[in-house]
Formats: C-alpha cells, structure tokens, sequence
C-alpha cells in the first residue's frame, strides 16, 4: 500500500521536476535569444564603424589628413579632398538650425501654452506629419515648386536689396539659379522643424505645473513665464532636441541631392550651387570607377559617421540627464 | 503710477508681440505641410490612373506604369520588416524585461538611439560593404538587410518603452501561479503591450518605405520586371529619384505620381499607428 503510494508520489515527482527543468531550459533559450539580440545592435553600430573604416583604408592612407583640407575633386587625375562637401554639409545645416530653432520653440510655445485644447492634439499630430514624410518627397517638391518659387522671385529681390552692401553683396550674389546652398537650407530647416518642435514641446510639459502657476500668480505675463520658467527648467532637453535636428540636417541626403546643385566647390554666395557629403556620395558612388574613387566616397560616409555620431551621442545625452530629473 | 503704468503697458505689448509670433511660427508649419501636400495631390494626382498600377516602367518618353517599382518596394519592405522585427523585439524584450537594471541595457539604448537617428546613407555604405562589395552585385536581398537594420532600432525603442508601461502586478501574478518568466512574457507583457508594440511595426513600416538613400547602392534600380532576389531590383523611392531628375516630362509624371503613393502610404501608416496608441492612453 505505502509501497504504491511511494511510486505515485515519486513518478508525479519526476514528471514534475522534468516539467521545471523543460521550463527552465525554454526559459534560458529565451533569455539568450532576447540577449544576444540585444548584443546586435551594439555589433551593427560596430560593424559600421569597421566597414567604413576598412572601406576608406585606401582613400585615407594615400592622401592621409590632407583629405580634409583639399577642395579638389577630380575623378579624372584621382584627386579627392572632403572640403567642399564638408563646407557644404556644415553650412546647410548650420543655417537651416537657425532658422528651425525660433520656429520650432515658437510652435512649442504656441502647443503648450496657446492653443485651444481641442487643437492641440490635430495640430500636434499635423507638424509631426511632417516629419513622416519621405526625405524624398522634400527632394522633390523643392526641386519642382520650391526652387522656381526662389529663383523667380525671392532671389532676384535679396541680390537687388543687397548690391550696394559690402559682406552681404557677396554672400548673396547672382545669378539665382533657384538650386543651391541657402535652397537647401530651407529645406533642411522645413525637416528639421518637427523633430525640434516636438522634443521641445515633450520636455516643456516636463515643467512642474507648480513652477508655472506661482510665476503667474505674482503676475507674470504668459511670456514672461516662458522666458523666465519654462525655458531655463527645460534647457537642457531643448539643446537636446536642437542636436538631434542638427543630426538629421547633417546627414539627411535626398532632399538635398535634388536641390543643392552637386557642384564641388566653395563659394562666397549661399546662392551658388555646391554639395554636401551624403548628396556627394548618393550622386556619385554608383557610377564611381576605380577603387580610390570608391573608397573616397566611403571615407565620406566615416567623416559623416563621426560628426553624426558626436552630435548624436551628446543630443542623447542632453535629453537623458532631462530624462533622470524628471524620474522618467 | 504712471511709470508703473507705463511698464506694465510695456509688458502687455512684449507678450503680445511674442505670443503672436509664436502662432505665426505655428501657422508656418501648417502652412509647409499644406503647401507640399497641396503640391503633391496637384501634380500627382494628374497622372493617377489604372496603368500606374499594372505597367511596367517606360523608357524615356514613352507612357507606362510603376508596377516593378511598387512591386520591389513592397517586396523589399516586407523583407527587412519579417528580419527586422523579431530581432528589435526580442532587444526591447531584453532591455525591458531580463536586464531592465543591467549595464547592458543602458548601453544598448544609448547606441540604439544614434542608430534610430544615423544618416540612413552611412546604412547603405555599410551593406555595400558587408554584401555588395563580397558578393560582386547588387541585389535586392542587400537592399531588404539595409532597410531591416533601418527596422530594428524603431522596433527596439517602441518595444522597450511598451513593456515598460506594462504594471509589475501584472507579472508578478503571472509568476505567482508558477508560470515560468518566458510564458509571462509571453502571454502577460506581451499581449499587455501588444497594440503599442504593433504601432513601432507601422511606424518602422512608415519609416522604410519611403527611404531611397540605403537603397541607391544596394538594392540599386531595375528598368524591368525582377522578382529574382539575387538581382538589382526597382523600388518606388529610386525610381522616383531617377525619373525626377530626368529631362523627359513623362517621366517627371510619373516621378510626382510615385512620391503621391508614397507619401498617401506613409501618412496613413502613422495615422493609424497614432490611433492606436491614441486609444491606449484614453483607456
């Protein structure tokens, strides 16, 4: 009787240690698989930076820091040097940084402490439409609409306002081609706005309600408020959020490969035509011939890869330090 | 009083100088998006008819469709999101779930942030790298990895931010009753969090399909009609690119019809991508 029992017990007692040790066997595949996922990421950021790297070997151990400096661009007597598309690319996105950052704090502003309550969400919802929509849809608008727009009217009017004025005659000189720098900048700033809008307007609702509501009971104005409260509470994060736009601005290639001209030079007026890196190497890589012409757009992309990654990395870790005083 | 009067009159008129200033910032943004999808629906819509969908790309100057086009862009797309998916959310399952504490973790959100916002060209460059270069062609399977490495950080983000939002209660029963911490996982925090893990899907899906940049030296352009995954394949995106910068105003036509496609597809994944978060927060 007792002897039965015993088996019962230890037959449930064995099927049930098999069970737990299934689970925990699943459970450790699972957990390795979520792990080793995790890992990935870390290695696809590695491998970009190896690939690159390898890739541009060539191109950098031939004409070694002198890359950087030259303007020259020749795929005919294979001379290649960064500076123009490296000009270009800082230029652009410094400018479109400009003219998005007051926009895109205005909006902001407007969203958070303006805006009838029932708009809020549509408007939201309209400005972060913007930024869903394909680099390439910019590319192209801007090309067909925008840059005849500029060249017939916009352009024509700033050469004639500022001939007579030495500096500016020069950074806006003729002729309008409608295409070039400050065209692109435009449409950088057009791209960039959302992003900076949006994170500037996530890290103004980080503002203690408390804060504001004793700067207007002192009688504050609603500017005031912002100006004085709002603004130095959220600092950080804003800077946050203008890094990660310029991020973008800085290696955003469609939209400007339509409309920056892909010329490889240097010039005074932000209406000539000129290049960046990434419209360089979208216009170019394919119909490269030659392994250094290759590997010098390759070396492109590193430059590229390390600005980016520097904007990017302090961007992020402006928006983690708002990120650990608010507890989220 | 008078100067305090005067001060405060000064006051007003500065908010209301910048205050109106900041509804004109935001009537410029609005402004943009109507002009460009005015733009859009304008020139696009001209050239919309049947044949866009069942003809194949034209030479220069002849009449034809966009169906190679369409076709590689949903093969491709489908491709990198079947790759891309399961890998950022096992990542997000780990960040969230096993090593929400660990040091891995954070290091893994810090990198996967500057993948979700690096220049989708340095993207390409890479693939061209690790498939193109070693295998001697392009094809549309370097084109689908380039765009699934697009998919894994939106995926990683969303995910993790969505279990996160998942109450411990909720596992803390499920292990209560001796599930092991897969199967709550699974059947707890997953399908607690499945519509915000769905949206990341949809905006990751928003996100590739419009991209050309990774795409011009992976999975290049096809003129023809390829479905041959070991070959250069057509995609809208490209396309569109060739056909706008071309002389030929067929072409151009068809350039404008490609980006209305593109853009319709896009806004409507994000709205219903928004929607479905937008009920979650209502709830």
């Amino acid at each position: 009787m007792s002897a039965v029992s015993e088996a019962v017990t230890s037959s449930a007692m064995r099927s049930r240690e098999a069970t737990v040790r299934r689970f925990a066997l699943t459970d450790t595949i699972f957990r390795t698989a979520t792990r080793l996922s995790a890992i990935l990421v870390l290695v696809i950021l590695g491998g970009v930076a190896i690939s690159l790297f390898a890739g541009s070997w060539e191109a950098l151990s031939k004409f070694g820091f002198s890359f950087l400096t030259t303007e020259s661009w020749n795929p005919v007597t294979e001379n290649f040097g960064a500076l123009a598309p490296i000009y270009g690319t800082v230029v652009t996105s410094a400018i479109a940084i400009i003219i998005a950052v007051p926009i895109g704090i205005g909006i902001a502003i407007f969203l958070t402490e303006l805006c009838p309550r029932p708009l809020r969400r549509p408007i939201g919802i309209a400005v972060e439409l913007l930024a869903g929509i394909p680099s390439i849809i910019y590319g192209i608008w801007g090309l067909f609409v925008f840059a005849p727009f500029l060249q017939t009217t916009i352009q024509p009017f700033v050469i004639w306002l500022f001939k007579g004025i030495p500096g500016l005659n020069n950074l806006f000189a003729g002729p309008p081609y409608g295409i070039g720098l400050l065209t692109s900048s435009l449409i950088l700033a057009i791209m960039v706005l959302p992003f900076i809008t949006s994170i500037t307007k996530d890290v103004f609702d980080t503002v203690p309600a408390v804060l504001k509501e004793s700067a207007y009971g002192i009688g504050c104005t609603t500017w005031e408020v912002t100006r004085r409260v709002t603004i130095p509470y959220t600092r950080i994060g804003i800077m946050g959020g203008v890094m990660l736009g310029l991020g973008r601005a800085l290696g955003e290639t469609m939209a400007v490969t339509f409309v920056i001209g892909n010329a490889h030079r240097i010039s005074a007026s932000l209406f000539a035509p000129g290049t960046t890196i990434s419209a360089t190497i979208a216009n170019e890589f394919t119909e490269a011939d030659g392994d250094l012409y290759t590997s010098s757009l390759v070396s492109l992309g590193l430059i590229l890869f390390i600005i980016t990654f520097i904007i990017l990395a302090i961007a992020r870790y402006m928006l983690m330090r708002i990120d650990a005083r608010t507890g989220a | 009083m008078s100067t305090s009067l005067a001060l405060h009159n000064s006051r007003k008129r500065k908010n209301g100088v910048m205050m109106t200033l900041c509804v004109i910032a935001a009537g410029i943004g609005l402004a943009w998006l109507a002009l460009i999808l005015g733009a859009l629906l304008y020139k696009g819509l001209s050239g919309l008819s049947l044949s866009v969908f069942t003809q194949m790309t034209p030479p220069p100057g002849d009449a034809g469709g966009l169906l190679n086009a369409i076709y590689g862009s949903i093969v491709m797309t489908i491709i990198g999101i079947v790759v891309g998916t399961p890998i950022g959310v096992l990542a997000g399952t780990y960040m969230a779930e096993y090593g929400r504490f660990s040091k891995l973790t954070t290091v893994v959100r810090f990198i996967n942030d500057i993948l979700l916002s690096a220049p989708s060209i340095i993207i390409g460059l890479f693939v061209y790298e690790l498939l193109v270069r070693p295998m001697g062609h392009f094809s549309a399977i370097a084109g689908a990895v380039a765009l699934s490495i697009l998919v894994i950080p939106v995926v990683v983000r969303t995910t993790e931010d969505m279990l996160n939002l998942v109450p411990n209660a909720l596992r803390e029963a499920g292990a209560a009753i001796g599930a092991p911490r897969w199967v709550v996982i699974r059947s707890v925090a997953y399908r607690a969090a499945l519509s915000g893990i769905v949206t990341g899907i949809l905006l990751a899906i928003a996100r590739i399909s419009g991209e050309t940049a990774p795409l011009l030296f992976t999975a290049l352009n096809n003129q023809f009609w390829s479905s041959n995954l070991n070959a250069p394949m057509a995609s809208l995106p490209v396309t569109i690119f060739q056909f706008a910068l071309s002389p030929y105003e067929e072409w151009q036509q068809l350039a404008w019809t490609g980006a209305l496609i593109i853009t319709m597809t896009v806004l409507g994944l994000s709205v219903i991508a928004r929607s479905l978060t937008g009920r979650r927060e209502d709830r």
